[in-house]
């Protein structure tokens, strides 16, 4: 386990790993969801870092055999590490992913202190990605996967997940 | 400070995350209804994956053969510190959110300090595990005022909770040679000095759900030595059981 500061990606690397979906949300990247910290040829290797969302997130294994793969296809040699810090945070999700989440119907994770407010139900501010309005109402604490909530519009009445902050 | 000590100090840590992990995942499709269900298995998620970074470490320090899942499949009991707390057997949904509730505010004071590690690698897992730790707690706390301040049952069953499980939770502030020997070296936690900030917390919580602070003065011990309760056997030939019948298998 190493440590890994800032993101540095070698911009010849980011079109294949543009390729890989986390598996849990298909329309995401992994450069989309900002699990990839590290990305860089050391003698002829392509050396990876991958930082998970959540510590059991079940989606580590697959998107490194995932990375595997695509180098493999790009006739690339290649290392994959799992980084823990700095830990994961929503902010590293791209303008481009939140666009995507809210398009597959995940709505984007809010600012932290209007999470706090959302998830504690004082304030109807998350938007419901089918209609758009925020008289939305929290159903669960715990969604169908560890990062995310679980929401219902009540105009629409459709049930949603909602992306919580994560900082 | 040796390896030997570090790794001990780890499993009393560890083998906690793991242990309760064990215990929700028991739960998994039993949940009292989806929602709970749903977060309860989540929160077990987050406390194996705390698990395979702390274990994956040891292993890593053991500088032998071992791997993550030999750590958590294939020690006898007498060498898993968990306290007694966190393996006490599922009984009713009020009886598990106090259990959880429990450990959930001794967990997060724990992280807190033990992200000031001098121990980059324990001080990283423990960044990562705040922001998951302090999740369960807003979930433990609230259940904990929901079924408090509920109804007749609900306030009745969870004061039982209260007062069944309360004598195990001195333990979460005993400490072993390992533990000195980690605090002194700069790697590991003063727990003593959590205590109070402990019973601050779980008094105001109580006392918002309308439950009353049991008032035993007598303690249970013994899980840091790795002398268990009789309920940790059955856990652990549960947990156990594919590793030792398909010896290496993997999923």
């Amino acid at each position: 386990m190493t440590i890994a500061l800032e993101q540095h990606i070698d911009p010849s690397l980011i079109s294949i790993l543009e390729k890989i979906s986390d598996p849990e949300i298909p329309v995401l990247s992994i450069m989309d969801m900002g699990v990839v910290r590290f990305a860089q040829i050391v003698d002829d290797v392509a050396q990876i870092k991958i930082t998970p969302t959540y510590s059991g997130c079940p989606a580590m294994d697959v998107i490194e055999e995932d990375i595997v793969h695509a180098f493999a296809e790009a006739n690339i040699e290649v290392k994959v590490d799992l980084v823990l810090s700095p830990a994961w945070t929503t902010d590293w999700i791209t303008p481009r992913g939140r666009k995507a989440l809210e398009e597959y119907g995940i709505a984007a994770p809010l600012e932290e202190e209007a999470d706090k407010e959302a998830l504690l139900g004082n304030k109807k501010i998350v938007k419901c990605p089918q209609c758009s309005s925020t008289n939305t109402k929290m159903i669960s604490q715990f969604g169908s996967t560890a990062c995310k909530a679980l929401f219902q519009c009540e105009d629409c009445l459709e049930p949603f997940d909602y992306f919580k902050c994560l900082k | 400070m040796k390896n030997e000590n570090i790794i001990q100090y780890i499993y009393g840590i560890a083998d906690n995350a793991l242990i309760l992990g064990q215990r929700l995942s028991e739960l998994c499709g039993h949940g009292p209804n989806l929602e709970t269900d749903i977060a309860l298995t989540n929160m077990a998620l987050d406390l194996l994956g705390q698990t395979r970074s702390y274990y994956q470490y040891v292993a890593q320090l053991s500088g032998d053969e071992k791997t993550e899942d030999d750590i958590a499949f294939l020690r006898i009991e007498r060498q898993y510190k968990n306290v007694l707390l966190v393996e006490q057997p599922n009984r009713h949904f009020g009886y598990v959110i106090t259990r959880q509730f429990f450990y959930d505010v001794f967990h997060l004071l724990l992280l807190q300090e033990l992200q000031n590690s001098n121990d980059e690698t324990l001080s990283a897992i423990a960044k990562k595990g705040i922001k998951e730790v302090s999740y369960h707690q807003r979930f433990s706390s609230d259940w904990i005022k929901r079924l408090g301040d509920g109804t007749e049952e609900s306030h009745q069953k969870v004061q039982e909770a209260v007062d069944d499980l309360w004598k195990y939770t001195d333990e979460l502030f005993h400490t072993t040679k390992d533990d000195e020997l980690a605090f002194q070296s700069g790697i590991g936690v003063d727990v003593p000095k959590l205590k109070e900030r402990y019973y601050k917390r779980i008094g105001e919580v109580l006392e918002e759900a309308t439950l009353t602070i049991p008032e035993t003065k007598w303690f249970q011990k013994g899980g840091k030595q790795g002398i268990h309760s009789e309920h940790m056997g059955y856990l652990l030939s549960d947990l156990q059981y594919m590793q030792r019948t398909y010896p290496n298998m993997k999923w």
